[in-house]
Order: C-alpha cells, then sequence, then structure tokens
C-alpha cells in the first residue's frame, strides 16, 4: 500500500450566505469575498498539518490546483511542493497535479517540477491532469484543445527530462525553438507520473497506454471497477498486465475518537453545497469543446449532475467517517471492493478546525494507516513503490512487453 | 427556427476535402451570406427578400451545422479564406458579401484579403472590431439558451421562434456551432486588433447596419466600422436588438436591396 494524506485547502472564511444568495460559489463568485488576513492563517495552518503528517510517517501528501473558487486554496500546485519540499523529511509529495493544457510553456514546468525534485531529495510524484473546465476560463486557456494541450505537453515535458538538450520543439500547440533547461530530475529516467481522474474514458486509456496508474478521485466502488475494467485491456493492448499497483483511490475520510465526533465533522465535506467544487453552472464545467463530441448530445440531454446526500454518501463509501477502529473496518471494504494500492485519504475539508484536523491526521498516521498497510497486504496490494515498476511503459523493457488485441 | 422555408437549394461543395453544405435560392448577381455565430437558421423570409435581389449563397460555415470542421483552424481569418476559396468554386468572379454579427467579422476579413472581388460589403452588428467602450458580452460563460435570448430586441421573439424550451437537436446544432467559434474565436474574444488597419485597404461601398437595443455588441462598433472603412455608411434601427434579420427583418433587408441597387 501507499497512503497519503490529502486536503483540497478550503479557503473556509468566505461568507456562504453572499454563495448561497448569488447562487454560484465558483469561477465568477467576487474575489472581494477573500479575506486575505484569514486565508495567511489557514496557509499556516495547513503547514503545520503537513509537517504534522511527514512527522507521523505518512507516505505521501497529495497536493492540486484550482482556481477562482473558496473550495480550494492552491492556485498552484508548485509553490506549495516547493514549500514542502524544504520543510519536510522523509514524506513523499505527491502532485496530483500539474493542469499541463493551462500552461503555455511546458518547458518552464519541467524545470519548476525538476526542482521540486532535486530539493526534496528525489521524493516527488509528477502528476498531471487536464484541468477542470473552470481552470481553462480562469486561465483564458482554449477548452477546445485541452486533450491536444495536455498530450502535447506532456510529450515535450518527458522529452524534456529524458532527451539530452538543446533541441528544438515546433510543435502544433507549443513552439520552443531553444529546449535546454540547465536542470535534470534528480529521480531517472524520471520522477514517477500518476494521472487522477474522474471517469473519462481517454484520460483512462491514455494512463494506462503509458503505464501511469490511475488515481480514481472518490467514484462508486462500481464506477472504480468499471475505471479498471477499460484501463487493464488499455494495458493488455500495449502488453502489459494491471493490477493493484496501477490503481489508486481517492476517499474522503474523517476520523476522530468518536464515531459521533468524526460523523458531525464530516458533514464538512458537504461544504461547498454538497458539490466538490462548489455552485456553477453547466458551462463553466463543461465549457464547448472540453468534453469529446461523441458524449456532447448526452450531455446536454442529461440532467445536471446532482449528488446524493450526506447519510446516502456515507452509506455508499463514498465518505467514510467515524473512529479509528470504524474508519478501518469500511477502509477493509473499499480495498476489497476497489483493490487498489494507492490510497489517497482526503481527511479534512470545510470548516473542520485546525485542532480537530491536527487530530485526524494524528489517528490516521498512528491507528488507521498500520492497519491499512496489514489488510493491503493481506490482499496483496502492492504499491508501484513496493513493486518497484517502470516509471512508464517508455521506461519498460521491450522484451517484457506481449501486446495483445484486446477490444 | 420555426420559420425556415424551403425554398432553398441544397448542394455540398468541396473545398479540398473539407465538405460544405450551401443552401441557395433566388437568380442574379451572387449575393453570399454568412450566418452567425449561433450557426445557420436555415432560409428564412429574410433570405427569400435578398433572393428578389440576387443569387443567394448561404453556406453552413466550415465547422458549423452540417459542414465538415476543419480541425486545423485556428483563426476567424481562416474561415475568410475559406469563404473565398467557395467564392472561386462557385464561379464568383466577384460577390456581394452579407456578414451577420459574428458572421461579420469573416466578411469584413474577406473584404481586407480580397478587394476586388467583393463588390459590396454589407455588415450587419458585425464582430471583430474591440469597442471603444463596452465589452462584447462572453458568450462562453452563459449557456446557448441565454446567449440567443439576449439577441433580441424582445425576449419574447426567443420563444416565438424556439419555444419555452429548445428542442435537442437545436441544444446540439448550437454546442456545435460554439464549439466551433471556441476553436477560432476563444483570444482575443470576439475581435483582431489589426482588422480596423486592415479594412482601409477595401474602398467599395460598404452598408453597416445597427440596432439600437443590441445586447451582444456595444453599437460603438458601427462608429468604428464606419471610421475603419473608406467608403461606408451606417443605419441604425429602432426596437431592434443583435438580430436584426429577425427584429427588422423588412426594414434590414429593404436597407441591404435598396443599398445593393445604387
Amino acid at each position: 500500500m501507499f497512503q497519503m494524506y490529502f486536503t483540497e485547502q478550503p479557503m473556509s472564511a468566505y461568507p456562504v450566505a453572499e454563495g448561497n444568495r448569488l447562487g454560484y460559489t465558483s469561477t465568477i463568485f467576487p474575489n472581494q469575498y477573500f479575506d486575505p488576513q484569514a486565508a495567511a492563517r489557514l496557509y499556516q495552518e495547513r503547514l503545520t498539518e503537513y509537517l504534522y503528517a511527514d512527522d507521523l510517517g505518512f507516505d505521501g501528501i497529495m497536493l492540486n490546483e484550482h482556481h477562482n473558487a473558496p473550495f480550494c486554496m492552491q492556485a498552484k500546485i508548485n509553490i506549495f511542493a516547493s514549500v514542502l519540499a524544504g520543510a519536510t523529511k522523509k514524506t513523499k509529495l505527491v502532485l496530483l497535479g500539474n493542469p499541463l493544457p493551462v500552461s503555455d510553456n511546458p518547458v518552464r514546468l519541467a524545470e519548476e517540477i525538476g526542482m521540486i525534485d532535486l530539493i526534496s531529495q528525489g521524493r516527488l510524484v509528477s502528476g498531471f491532469v487536464r484541468g477542470a473546465g473552470q481552470e481553462q476560463l480562469a486561465t483564458n486557456t482554449n477548452p477546445a484543445f485541452n486533450r491536444e494541450r495536455f498530450e502535447e505537453a506532456h510529450d515535450l515535458i518527458i522529452k524534456t527530462w529524458t532527451q539530452p538538450g538543446p533541441f528544438r520543439w515546433e510543435g502544433d500547440h507549443y513552439q520552443l525553438r531553444l529546449v535546454n533547461p540547465w536542470v535534470r530530475t534528480l529521480q531517472q529516467p524520471h520522477p514517477r507520473i500518476w494521472i487522477p481522474g474522474v471517469i473519462s474514458t481517454e484520460t483512462i486509456v491514455w494512463s494506462a497506454e503509458h503505464r501511469y496508474p490511475y488515481i480514481a478521485l472518490n467514484p462508486t466502488m462500481d464506477d472504480a471497477n468499471r475505471i479498471w475494467s477499460i484501463y487493464d485491456k488499455a494495458a493488455e493492448r500495449v502488453g502489459y498486465k494491471s493490477g493493484p499497483e496501477q490503481r489508486g483511490y481517492l476517499i474522503r475520510c474523517h476520523v476522530q475518537d468518536t464515531d459521533e465526533k468524526a460523523i458531525e465533522n464530516a458533514r464538512q465535506f458537504m461544504w461547498m453545497q454538497g458539490e466538490f467544487i462548489g455552485l456553477g453552472a453547466f458551462e463553466w464545467q463543461n465549457p464547448s469543446g472540453y468534453s469529446s463530441p461523441s458524449g456532447r448530445r448526452q450531455r446536454l440531454a442529461g440532467p445536471k449532475r446532482a449528488y446524493p446526500g450526506y447519510e446516502e454518501q456515507l452509506a455508499g463509501f463514498l465518505i467514510i467517517a467515524g473512529s479509528p477502529k470504524t474508519v478501518i473496518q469500511k477502509l477493509r471494504k473499499l480495498l476489497e471492493g476497489t483493490r487498489a494500492s494507492i490510497l489517497a485519504l482526503w481527511g479534512n475539508d470545510g470548516m473542520i478546525n485546525h485542532k480537530d484536523s491536527m487530530n485526524c491526521i494524528k489517528l490516521l498516521a498512528q491507528e488507521v494507516c498500520p492497519a491499512v498497510q496489514q489488510i493491503g497486504d493481506e490482499l496483496g496490494l502492492k504499491s508501484p513503490f513496493e513493486l518497484n515498476t517502470p516509471v512508464s511503459l517508455a521506461a519498460t523493457p521491450k522484451e517484457q512487453l506481449r501486446p495483445v488485441p484486446v477490444m | 427556427m420555426t420559420l425556415a422555408t424551403h425554398t432553398a437549394k441544397e448542394q455540398t461543395i468541396k473545398l479540398g476535402a473539407l465538405g460544405v453544405r450551401l443552401l441557395t435560392g433566388g437568380s442574379g448577381k451572387p449575393l453570399f451570406l454568412i450566418h452567425r455565430d449561433i450557426g445557420n437558421p436555415g432560409w428564412l423570409p429574410f433570405h427569400d427578400a435578398l433572393a428578389a435581389a440576387g443569387a443567394v449563397y448561404l453556406p453552413d460555415q466550415p465547422g458549423f451545422g452540417k459542414s465538415d470542421r476543419p480541425d486545423w483552424a485556428r483563426d476567424v481569418r481562416d474561415l475568410a479564406s475559406l469563404n473565398l476559396w467557395l467564392l472561386q468554386e462557385l464561379g464568383a468572379q466577384q460577390a456581394d458579401v452579407v456578414g451577420l454579427g459574428f458572421g461579420g467579422w469573416i466578411a469584413a476579413e474577406m473584404a481586407t484579403m480580397a478587394h476586388a472581388r467583393i463588390r459590396k460589403l454589407i455588415l450587419v452588428s458585425p464582430a471583430g472590431i474591440q469597442p471603444k467602450q463596452g465589452e462584447i458580452v462572453d458568450q462562453f460563460l452563459m449557456s446557448s439558451r441565454n446567449y440567443v435570448k439576449s439577441m433580441f430586441a424582445d425576449e419574447k421573439t426567443y420563444n416565438q421562434l424556439y419555444g419555452s424550451e429548445p428542442s435537442l437537436d437545436q441544444m446540439e446544432a448550437w454546442e456545435i456551432a460554439r464549439e466551433m467559434t471556441t476553436r477560432i474565436a476563444w483570444k482575443p474574444y470576439m475581435f483582431n486588433r489589426r482588422l480596423p488597419m486592415l479594412l482601409g485597404g477595401f474602398k467599395n461601398p460598404a452598408l453597416i447596419i445597427w440596432g439600437k437595443q443590441d445586447k451582444i455588441i456595444p453599437p460603438v462598433c458601427g462608429e468604428q466600422y464606419k471610421a475603419a472603412l473608406p467608403n461606408a455608411r451606417l443605419e441604425t434601427l429602432d426596437h431592434c436588438g443583435h438580430c436584426a434579420e429577425v427584429d427588422k427583418p423588412k426594414e434590414t433587408a429593404a436597407l441591404i436591396t435598396k443599398f445593393l441597387a445604387a
């Protein structure tokens, strides 16, 4: 198992009533409601919590990035990753991930990520994402070319990390005539790359084809298994057999000393009006061209996605909350149901206070994670680190690959 | 739109590998129409009125409606160039060109590229120039439905055309149109900073028509177009929104036919 601590870094000091009055809490929710004093305090609290997670022995800390909304305070993932690269000692820094399409210069990203890998002494996992719809609007990135830019930026970053410079890149979306950054990653050929996602088939297949573990962002167990099925077939097509080491799962999981307190606190996972990213228009989440044309009619016909209520999510294992004993039992069921070896524990959210957040981290690290490690061993859930898997398909020796035509 | 009639002929013209669906009606001098960013509404009474003055060509713009999408296109000037190519395939050495809204921007770009091939240019509330005051409404922050609603002086017009709930086919057509608009007009949004300078080379007559109640593009752009074009006249219509051909079809058609006959 590989277990990492995660929080969205909520900007919990925003005026909820204003969001409810306006009917939106993202994208164009006015930043006059951003409270710099509170934000400075919240950053310090998160930093203290991350350092505590490192001290207590979490395998990793997962970071992410979003824009223009209170649900996430990280406007640039590499900034917090840089801070933690210098301030933490043992934990791995798992970036899930850098949104590639919104960058106009992937070589700069390759430099930044390379520096983080060096400063952290090779503790970096460098995930990549397409960025949600809102990120395209917030950065004025053309959503119609999102996937093309993602793939081209990825190819350029990998080339920057693995091929000697100087070289020239004249692509469709990126043109850089002189690629020769005087930074190389400590981990060779490059840091591990993990790809988080909701359920986009194209991304699942792309991840499998590159042999990058796919981190499923809190889907139902049934959906997780649908994801693995798509992933495993794509892996077979390109010549390797995928198992738990290619699978990650993010679960909202809050622990306190008693079930009662944890269940009360975990209600904060619903703090953004029950949505992950807050209230917003369909067009912000799905700008034209962002998703594949094949699903266009279905998207237009379908009702707006409504998340189930809190109790239903608890019952369906979408949120786990309780004392360590309760949580361990539920995580066992989750692992039996998903057979993922990478577990992202989204411990705290919303207005759960700093003291309770620290207690949650302590109970996770000292009681839950060791038990989960044993469960993982028992279930045969070995992580990419435990198996020392190749970091990519390109890094897999050719003679080990046996491509099979699989529909 | 429910007002579409069926007096037009439909065909597909090939520009290399790219298929372009074309509606035609009427006879006489070629009159080339470029639709708005919400797509080709089909053949309307407005088109019949124009067809009385010439041979009207109304293509689904590349990437819109039933025309193929040029995946490589990155810029409104790419569409302008394709339209000039289409005119050539139609054997029209010279044509009158009418551009509506976003299509007006395409028409204006065509005029900067091929001065002599456009006899007269008619722009109805065209995009393409950055407003001196105000801003062009950002359709990408709103639903297609609300964007289309804003195009008329009176929102009731929307209900008359589309009903209170647009059909799934209509929503899909709007979405396809918006995807293509995204591909070529995302940034800068709905204008080309070089266009006003380039328009100085087009010395043939131009007519600019603008609805005084346009909620999409600030009417001040009409003045800016007039200043940029050496031989242009500006007509404004009262009780008229962004879609003059819908809000004031008879008046708009009359202005155009009179201008063409002069």
